[in-house]
């Protein structure tokens, strides 16, 4: 399959690539990984008429800890964050979701800022994101850099708040002291979509008492899923296994999946109850042993 | 556009469209068919290539990303006139049925024994979950490829 012929640009220089994106902007799709934007140009569901390339651009390969957050850059593949040190150190979410994206060799390719900014439902980093509470960094020609909040950078399916003339250049995670978190992902063989995937994250204070919470869901909702209510209802409480319960009741019944050949609604609906509570109870533990 | 590539240490100079896949580029323009094409949608692995010493699958990079890089297909993996330790490993172990799968099996394999000498069976399953043998035949392949990394260690033969 061949998608639709484009001109193909390199830039060296970041300040290049903002050119280009400043002078061509909605004709432009940007290709990092593209294990998602090729498949999808090839089906010809995806039509750029320019495919600005910015694997030779440098400066954009980082992962680090620097001003209180973990900071991804554009050019981290999925298979980076799995052989990360940084990241092994920094975040439990992270260090265990990049192992069930997609397969080993789509995750030597693609990019986890690419799949935010990619934005299917279906993908696995944006819930890891909306769990942490990640900020988005774009930079344009004209409008310098934009600091954007995960929830408010995640539109809607494949929609996100990215300008056309904005290149996504990292996304940053906060550090914590005391916290945990785990990615329950149930999928049919590798490299298939999540039937149902769940992201939390737990921070404790001294005492033990939750202080931050993040849920998130993926594949269960027209987008990915930040389940804010649950949060609130962790926020301030110790950790328990009916707090959790309660918790992973309201996520249930906050998504709305589909039937389809991965199961139907109600069987997914239950996974989500039972992977939420799952994966809290092994966020409090993770945060309580560190 | 035009671009350079080396494909299993040889400099080629081609001049393609920025569409053609690096699948074609490998089979129709430097004309080596041991990549094949399998699904053509990201799925399947049989289009596996190292790329700089990397397993990607060509069916979803454009040639001219390949630009400047260096590409391994099977038939770079022979050395010398001799069978690399992976080849000699799928035979001896019967690694392999009707042989769709195995040009990128046994990259895939090579590559994995580069990174870790002596991995488990799970590690084998692991690295290889990206690619699909149809026959199911991949009890023989994951002894084949364990083979392969313990007579590299010891540097025997397979035969």
């Amino acid at each position: 399959m061949y998608p639709r012929a484009f001109d193909y640009l390199v830039p060296r220089t970041r300040e290049e690539a903002l050119e280009v994106l400043a002078e061509r902007g909605s004709e432009v799709k940007v290709l990092a990984g593209g294990q998602s934007l090729i498949p999808m140009m090839k089906l010809r569901f995806a039509s750029p008429t320019t495919l600005v390339d910015i694997n030779r651009l440098p400066g954009l390969d980082a992962i680090d800890a620097v001003n209180g957050h973990v900071r991804i850059q554009a050019l981290v593949r999925h298979n980076d964050i799995i052989r990360s040190d940084v990241v092994r150190a920094e975040n439990h979410l992270m260090t265990s979701t990049a192992p069930w994206v997609a397969d080993p060799l789509v995750r030597n390719r693609g990019t986890v800022c690419g799949s935010v900014a990619h934005h299917d439902p279906e993908g696995d980093w944006a819930s890891v994101m909306l769990a942490l509470g990640a900020e988005v960094v774009a930079e344009s020609r004209d409008g310098g850099t934009r600091v954007i909040p995960i929830e408010d950078f995640l539109v809607d399916m494949f929609t996100t708040a990215l300008e056309p003339t904005e290149l996504l250049t990292e996304i940053r995670v906060p550090r914590y002291e005391r916290g945990g978190g785990n990615y329950q992902k149930l999928e049919r063989k590798v490299g298939d979509y999540a039937t149902v995937g769940v992201a939390t994250h737990l921070e404790l204070d001294e005492a033990g008492v939750i202080t931050k919470a993040g849920i998130a869901l993926t594949s269960v909702y027209v987008r990915n899923l930040k389940v804010t209510e649950a949060e609130a209802l962790l926020v301030g409480r110790a950790p328990s296994a009916e707090l959790f319960g309660e918790a992973a009741a309201i996520a249930a019944a906050a998504c709305d999946p589909t039937s389809d050949i991965r199961g139907s609604a109600e069987y997914k609906r239950n996974i989500v109850r039972v992977f939420t509570e799952r994966s809290l109870a092994e966020s409090a533990s993770i945060a309580q042993g560190s | 556009m035009e671009i350079n590539v080396t494909v299993n240490g040889t400099p080629h100079t081609a001049d393609v469209e920025p569409r053609m896949l690096l699948v074609d580029f490998i089979r129709s323009t430097i004309g080596l068919t041991g990549t094949h094409i399998g699904c053509d949608t990201t799925s399947c692995g049989v289009c596996t290539v190292l790329v700089d010493g990397t397993p990607m699958k060509t069916c979803t990079m454009f040639a001219v990303q390949a630009d400047g890089r260096s590409l391994t297909t099977v038939e770079g993996l022979k050395r010398n006139g001799e069978l690399h330790p992976i080849q000699a490993a799928f035979k001896e172990a019967h690694g392999l049925q009707c042989g769709f799968c195995t040009p990128a099996m046994m990259l895939v394999g090579s590559a994995l024994i580069e990174e870790n000498p002596d991995p488990s069976e799970e590690e084998v399953r692991w690295a290889i979950s990206g690619n699909l043998c149809r026959c199911t035949g991949y009890m023989n392949i994951v002894k084949a490829i364990q083979l392969a990394a313990q007579n590299s260690t010891t540097g025997g033969t397979a035969e």
